[in-house]
């Protein structure tokens, strides 16, 4: 290495203006479209990574290739062509912000009819932020306060370059790289994502928060997202997406592995706001997400989800409770309007002794959409005293959409306790009535009542989360009365 | 040879033999295509999921059994409900057995199907509902193809029936293995009011294979209740496809009671095509050894105002697997609909498997919709209560689970049947419940 010099300092100063000039004109630096083995090789080349991930991620790219695309779901939907996507786009010089005036001002816009700029976000809870402007984080706040408690909080590229032995160790354990046909394709192509780890017997100071966004038309996401806790440690972490209107399908196929170690804790809260196509249905965004937490013993993992974007939804956040005494937790509201269609739910699979499981799925479809949830409550041989108490309700407006429930539930142990159960019903006339008659007109009445029925699981998420999901839920019904 | 191929080879000699008119001909035919295209489910069908038929399909069947006649009423008596008055259509080996039934054409028809099928005077009712209501999965699609015998029962216009109807199906082993294919049509007509006992029963441990179909029409305001017996022994599998098109204002109900059997399989669909229509499903599943039963249901709610409930109980013991899969399906068009559902499951054994996957499709918003599923062990504090009061543990456990499928059997019509399920669930519980109903 050599010398720092005075002339490497005015370098390095005369880069760092140019990359503020940044936001004004993103210039992306975007493969061709198509997916090879070269390209797999480039992506991890681009990336700098070891030569064991690459060898990983050439694995994951030949399963993947001998797998079909999945079409149980209960979803219908033009099918990507995974040759005219352009696997890797990052924006040009990686800018760092140091005040949020530098961010996209898109993006802040769609922020702040959220009403929770990132700047109140941060005031409100010191968030940090871990911001990707398509698939490479940009900006990383309150890395520091968080490194003090020996907290990684990173980018997954970062983590595979300065913490190869956690990534080697846990990477693929829960999802593994032959999981699902999107899971595959995710593990050979992922370009970035966030990586966690909280050590032995921390508690997280504060809620662990990343945004996602598409801008780049014709970029697919594939995100990965490792959590790991380690024994008796406590996360909540945040994902929140927004992504401005784009008039062809994007793909977006993440994978999240969460992992418990025993008595650790890991709450993981997402609000998905993707485009879900305009009023005729067109355009919108795939999402088509692997998500899964591993619990060992007394560890405890809650899901809280808030979908009500994208086009087509295809996601099952689940819990392996592999552990004795560990519990998991799915609360879920999925909202379908226009022309949306999800199929989303979780899978609880109880390995363990005396494992625990709550599924609260809230489902409200309106318009043309179809609302679907599947879920599987599995509990094997071994897993004395498990149980379970699933209920999923539906709210159906109008008489176009559909509403739709595939409770998967298999019990091998006579000790097993499971409950399950399910309604659909419709906003009451005269509970409208009551309320146009004391002055709240319609569609306030619509935004009340529903705010009520998701209520149980709104409660479930972090404060700030909590005011930007009803305020969600509002808009994605806007006009849907009828 | 496998089984597929048998029925295939076989499928041109029983089409000559059978004397049919050309309608029927073309069913069998257009039928037989459909099977041998789809052929027999695997567990990678959806709907067959959790109940492989791999280790039924490996027997050797043989399709077309040779008469067998030297049964007495006395031997067989008891799988008769035989404390009342009632119809009989009997069979033994798929073949009519005259001397054990008793048919009628005063007023209606309870007779066979065979006759149906090759007299003109039914050519009217066959053309209008025979196969109307059956889907094209593989198994009934097999049994169009194959059918030419089971029961035919035509209820006209605003007749009471006064007496219960019983179809049973005798297979005697007199082939070291059989396969059968009953097809009966039931057609009741407006204002018309019917109760059928149907009954499948092996006299030997020979394996026997019996794949049925049975199409139900209730026409307007016609009333139709049906019973379900299944305790056959340890070798015997059966498939059981029953299809009931509703018009409006008709009631309709079934009850299945599976005790015994080695695989049951019953496919249950009802067809709701008029307004104001209720259907009833209800089941009681209490099965041990290494025992499989499957409910398969699904209630379609085509048009407006119509109810559905349905409650199914099973209690599982030893190996037993038990299997529900009830479907609801509400189109948009059949608004006020009001869809119930329940299941509810006893896991006795450590080694007893229980899959349950209970569904919604709701299309229309203003409709009352529920399902609720459990599975669970007995209340302890009950077992507690009972036994502080001197009542042995076996006891306790016994009276508990009759508590537990009762509510399905309070439905029950019909006392005499109401009496045989009771003892038949004593018995499968081996307990004395001491009192009778």
């Amino acid at each position: 290495m050599s010398k720092y010099t005075e002339d490497d300092l005015r370098e390095e100063l005369k880069t760092k203006e140019y990359e503020y000039g940044f936001y004004t004109d993103i210039e992306s630096d975007t493969f061709p479209v198509g997916l090879n083995e070269d390209i797999v090789r480039a992506i991890s080349m681009k990336k700098e990574e070891p030569e064991w991930m690459t060898e990983w991620r050439l694995e994951a790219f030949r399963n993947w290739q001998t797998m079909t695309e999945p079409e149980w779901a209960n979803v219908h939907y033009e099918k990507p062509d995974f040759q005219a996507i352009s696997y890797y786009s990052a924006p040009n010089k990686k800018p760092k912000y140091e005040s949020l005036d530098e961010v996209d001002p898109e993006l802040l816009d769609t922020f702040n009819k959220l009403g929770i700029s990132l700047d109140e976000q941060k005031k409100l809870a010191g968030v940090a932020m871990d911001v990707v402007v398509d698939s490479v984080s940009v900006a990383t706040t309150f890395k520091k306060t968080l490194a003090e408690q020996g907290i990684i909080f990173c980018s997954i590229s970062e983590a595979i370059k300065e913490h190869p032995e956690l990534v080697k160790k846990y990477i693929g354990t829960v999802v593994p790289k032959t999981d699902n046909f999107y899971a595959a394709l995710n593990s050979a192509v992922f370009s970035d994502g966030s990586f966690c780890y909280i050590p032995k017997g921390v508690k997280c100071p504060m809620e662990l928060s990343t945004y996602f966004r598409i801008n780049q038309a014709g970029t697919g996401q594939f995100e990965r997202t490792l959590v790991i806790a380690d024994e008796g440690s406590y996360v909540s972490y945040l994902e929140g997406c927004t992504a401005p209107s784009r008039d062809e399908n994007q793909l977006h196929a993440a994978v999240v592995e969460l992992i418990a170690l025993d008595d650790a804790e890991i709450k993981y809260s997402t609000v998905q706001n993707w485009f879900p196509g305009n009023a005729e249905g067109k355009g919108g965004v795939y999402n088509f997400v692997t998500k899964r937490g591993l619990c060992e013993k007394n560890a405890k993992i809650s899901w809280t989800q808030v979908e009500t974007g994208s086009a087509v939804t295809w996601k099952y956040p689940s819990c392996v409770l592999k552990g004795d005494n560990s519990v998991g937790e799915f609360y879920s509201i999925a909202v379908t309007n226009n022309y949306q269609q999800a199929d989303t739910g979780t899978k609880m699979i109880h390995l363990g002794k005396n494992t625990k499981s709550t599924i609260i799925s809230k489902g409200i479809s309106a318009g043309k959409s179809q609302n679907s949830y599947r879920g599987l409550v599995q509990i094997a041989s071994r897993a004395e005293n498990a149980r379970n108490f699933s209920q999923c309700d539906s709210l159906l407006m109008g008489n176009e959409c559909g509403a739709h429930t595939f409770p998967y539930i298999e019990a091998k142990n006579k000790t097993a306790q499971i409950e399950h159960e399910a309604t659909t019903s419709k906003i009451g006339e005269d509970q409208i009535f009551y309320c146009n008659q004391r002055g709240i007109d319609t569609e306030k009445a619509i935004a009340l009542i529903v705010n009520g029925f998701s209520k149980e699981v709104l409660n479930k998420l972090p404060m700030e989360f909590a005011v930007e999901a009803q305020k969600l839920l509002e808009i994605s019904l806007e006009g849907s009365v009828g | 040879m496998d089984l597929k191929d048998k029925l295939v080879s076989s499928f041109l000699a029983f089409e000559n033999r059978v004397d049919n008119d050309a309608y029927v001909h073309d069913v069998r035919t257009d039928a037989f295509k459909i099977f041998e295209e789809k052929g027999f489910p695997t567990k990678k069908d959806e709907a067959w999921k959790y109940t492989s038929l791999n280790s039924v399909l490996k027997q050797d069947y043989s399709l077309f059994p040779k008469q067998e006649d030297a049964l007495e009423y006395r031997d067989v008596k008891k799988y008769f409900i035989h404390d009342i008055d009632s119809y009989k259509i009997v069979f033994i080996d798929g073949k009519y057995s005259s001397h054990l039934s008793q048919t009628t054409h005063d007023g209606m028809d309870v007779c066979l199907m065979s006759a149906a099928l090759s007299k003109p005077k039914y050519q009217l009712v066959i053309q209008n509902y025979f196969n109307k209501v059956a889907t094209t999965d593989s198994l009934t699609s097999l049994n169009t193809a194959f059918s030419s015998e089971g029961a035919f029962i035509h209820i006209p216009k605003n007749k009471i029936v006064e007496k219960p109807i019983q179809i049973v199906h005798f297979s005697t082993g007199n082939e070291a293995a059989t396969m059968l294919q009953p097809r009966n049509l039931i057609v009741v007509d407006e204002n018309s009011h019917v109760q059928i006992i149907e009954r499948h029963q092996s006299l030997t441990e020979n394996p026997v294979l019996t794949n049925s179909v049975t199409e139900i029409f209730a026409n307007k305001r016609a009333i139709v209740d049906y019973y379900k017996i299944q305790n056959d022994n340890h070798n015997a599998s059966l498939i059981d496809n029953t299809f009931i098109n509703q018009k409006r204002e008709s009631h309709a109900s079934v009850h299945t009671f599976s005790f015994g059997g080695k695989l049951t399989r019953n496919n249950l669909n009802f067809f709701q095509n008029g307004e104001r229509i209720d259907s009833t499903l209800k089941g009681v599943t209490i099965i041990g050894d290494k025992q499989h039963v499957d409910h398969n249901t699904l209630v379609h709610h085509i048009e407006p105002n119509c109810e559905s409930h349905q409650d199914y109980k099973g209690i599982f013991d030893d190996n037993a697997t038990g299997v529900f899969n009830g479907k609801v399906i509400v189109e948009k068009e059949a608004q006020k609909t009001n869809a119930f559902q329940a299941n509810n499951n006893i896991l006795i054994s450590d080694k007893a498997t229980i899959n349950t996957k209970p569904q919604l499709e709701i299309f229309a918003d203003d409709v009352k919709c529920s399902h609720g599923c459990t599975i669970g062990q007995l209340d302890e504090s009950a077992m507690f209560y009972m036994r502080s009061r001197g009542i042995p543990e076996k006891e306790a456990k016994g009276l508990l689970m009759y508590a537990f499928s009762n509510n399905v059997l309070s439905s029950v019509k019909i006392p005499e049947i109401k009496q045989r399920i009771t003892k038949l669930i004593a018995n499968k519980l081996g307990v004395n419940i001491g009192f009778e109903v």
